[in-house]
């Protein structure tokens, strides 16, 4: 099997408490991946070890088959993992080619010695990945404050992909919107995936995750306690294993 | 695109003029009030009141800048009123000191200059670093460095004036660009020796001119450059700047001594035009510059502001100054009418925010 990520046996504890507990999960290219579990099941340390936030205690990470050293955001960063937690991380007073390019502005010479912000150059970039994601946005020079959630959310992942992520970790991207845009976030990740980027989707919303994922993992204080395929598995399944009713374990 | 329908019409043309409205309210505020002023004040409508609404304006442009890096970056800073105070008695202290020694007077001023402005950015470092890298509340980091910087100047004067400047510091201090005497070619700097009784046409105060330019390059410096756009940044959300590894404190720390060398630079300044230096040079005019920042529309939570809109700012109270001086109005009254225009500021940008 390969897998564009890996984590093999990754254990993270906080104190006397072990917050994840020898989680194996794998990822594949043009994939999504949901994980599921109640709140302290151990979710978002994993994303965060993954990402690179936390250190985890032992366990490895692969990427590409390559065992990955990942010490911090920028590591994570480097190798391709980008993650979009719920706040987004947007300047919301900057439009949207400012914020894709936040802290990585493109300069041009003026007047051939003055290094000034291309802002036409970074529009239009801009706008290259948004049409390659399918993204509408009325107007670029617009401020992120001016957009809509599900439009924000198209710029934060617009930004992701356009610094070459080739996974994408998710934090309940639909939590905060309306129906119709909820709908057109799914559609973006089912875009994503036909791009070839594997993603890692934490999802409270059952229907999003038997909408775009392939795969799901649950965990429960700290282990993964089942593997599913999608289309092979119910919603009932699901919630029996997330609350430990019915605990079938894979690999366990 | 026509459309039968008026009221869909109407709509986006209401929405047009509200943001338009709110665009351009204080320019319009700007303009009635000079016009007000010309009716109100004798011999305030000519272009010469223009030259002395700049000339005595310079220091709030100056500060005003100084406070809108800060502001936009959703900080304040309360001490560039005593910077000033500071530096232009720094800036005497130092050409006095370099005359004495049998330096030129020009280099004498050249030399005196560049090292004051080198002194007044200390202050703004140790703000930058106490807010940037220790987390001192700005508040409170510039609240401390007024009480520094009021101390060090009082010990300086021995809590005397400083005096003693050379006489080409006031010409070049009061002095204009340029200078037309009838029946004659203009000349630059230098004032043409006349007959009396005969007027010579003084255009643009030398500090005028400096204050200019040095705006010029801030406005570039804000909306252009990368240092500029990471400033919004830091104001429009501090967490995602930082997540998009712009060097956060670097930059508040830079912001920090900007202001202070903005407010240095305004410092020697009045040095120059009134041939003193003295600890609360500055004091009074802290308000003017957030008062300033503020009717330009910045909001005190950061992420917005623009120089333009702040110099409009400054020349409303510029302009509110030398108005109700002309027409012999006391300065206390200014008091007042710059917090009621502050305040009314402050609400017309909240319901035109709401309206939009």
């Amino acid at each position: 099997m390969d897998y564009l990520l890996e984590t093999k046996d990754i254990t993270k504890r906080f104190g006397g408490l072990t917050a994840v507990d020898r989680v194996s999960i794998g990822l594949k290219a043009g994939e999504a991946l949901a994980l599921l579990g109640d709140n302290g099941a151990g979710k978002s340390t994993l994303i965060k070890i993954i990402s690179g936030v936390h250190q985890p205690d032992s366990g490895e990470i692969f990427i590409g088959g390559k065992k990955a050293h990942i010490e911090s955001p920028i590591d994570a960063l480097a190798a391709g993992i980008e993650t979009i937690y719920q706040d987004l991380a947007l300047a919301e007073n900057l439009d949207v080619g400012a914020n894709i390019f936040l802290g990585r502005e493109r300069m041009k010479r003026s007047l051939g010695v003055l290094k000034v912000l291309d802002d036409e150059t970074m529009r239009e970039e801009a706008q290259k990945v948004l049409d390659r994601l399918d993204i509408e946005i009325p107007s670029l020079k617009k401020t992120i404050r001016t957009l809509s959630g599900g439009q924000r959310q198209s710029v934060a992942i617009s930004r992701s992909i356009y610094w070459d992520a080739k996974v994408l970790i998710m934090d309940e991207p639909t939590a905060a919107l309306g129906v119709s845009e909820q709908k057109k976030v799914l559609d973006l990740v089912r875009t994503l995936k036909d791009q070839g980027i594997g993603i890692i989707l934490i999802s409270h919303q059952m229907y999003d995750v038997f909408e775009v994922a392939d795969r799901l993992a649950v965990m429960r204080r700290g282990q993964k306690v089942g593997e599913r395929i999608v289309k092979d598995t119910t919603p009932d399944e699901v919630v029996s294993l997330m609350v430990g009713s019915e605990t079938v374990g894979k690999g366990r | 695109m026509t459309n039968a329908n008026p009221a869909i019409q109407g709509a986006p043309r209401g929405k047009a003029l509200s943001g338009f409205l709110r665009k351009s309210w204080v320019l319009i505020f700007l303009a009635l009030e000079t016009i007000f002023f010309c009716f109100r004040s004798e011999g305030f409508a000519n272009l010469n009141s223009l030259q002395i609404v700049l000339f005595y304006g310079v220091l709030v442009f100056l500060l005003s800048v100084a406070e809108l890096f800060v502001i936009i970056t959703g900080g304040i800073d309360l001490s560039v009123g005593y910077i000033l105070g500071l530096s232009s008695i720094v800036s005497i202290k130092i050409i006095v000191k370099l005359v004495a020694l049998g330096v030129s007077t020009p280099l004498a001023l050249l030399l005196g200059t560049a090292a004051t402005l080198l002194i007044g950015v200390l202050p703004g470092l140790v703000n930058g670093w106490l807010v940037a890298y220790l987390k001192v509340p700005p508040f409170i980091a510039t609240f401390s460095m007024v009480g520094v910087c009021h101390g060090v100047s009082e010990l300086l004067i021995n809590g005397v004036y400083a005096m003693g400047l050379p006489k080409l510091a006031a010409d070049i201090g009061n002095g204009h660009f340029l200078y037309v005497a009838p029946g004659s070619a203009p000349v630059l700097f230098q004032r043409p020796e006349v007959e009396r009784g005969v007027s010579v046409l003084e255009i643009v105060p030398n500090i005028v001119v400096v204050t200019a330019i040095v705006i010029a390059v801030f406005v570039f410096v804000l909306s252009r450059s990368r240092f500029g756009r990471h400033v919004y940044a830091i104001g429009g959300n501090m967490d995602a700047a930082i997540r998009a590894g712009i060097p956060v404190k670097r930059r508040i720390l830079g912001v920090y001594a900007t202001s202070s060398f903005l407010a240095s630079l305004a410092g020697i300044v009045y040095a120059f035009m009134y041939v003193s230096g003295k600890a609360d040079a500055g004091a009074s005019l802290l308000n003017d510059a957030i008062a300033a920042v503020v009717i330009g529309g910045a909001s005190m939570f950061g992420g917005s502001g623009t120089v333009g809109r702040t110099m409009i700012g400054a020349l409303i109270i510029a302009v509110l100054d030398l108005g109700l001086r002309m027409s012999g109005t006391p300065t206390f009254d200014k008091y007042i009418l710059v917090g009621v225009i502050l305040i009314l500021a402050v609400i017309v940008e909240r319901y035109m925010q709401e309206a939009a």
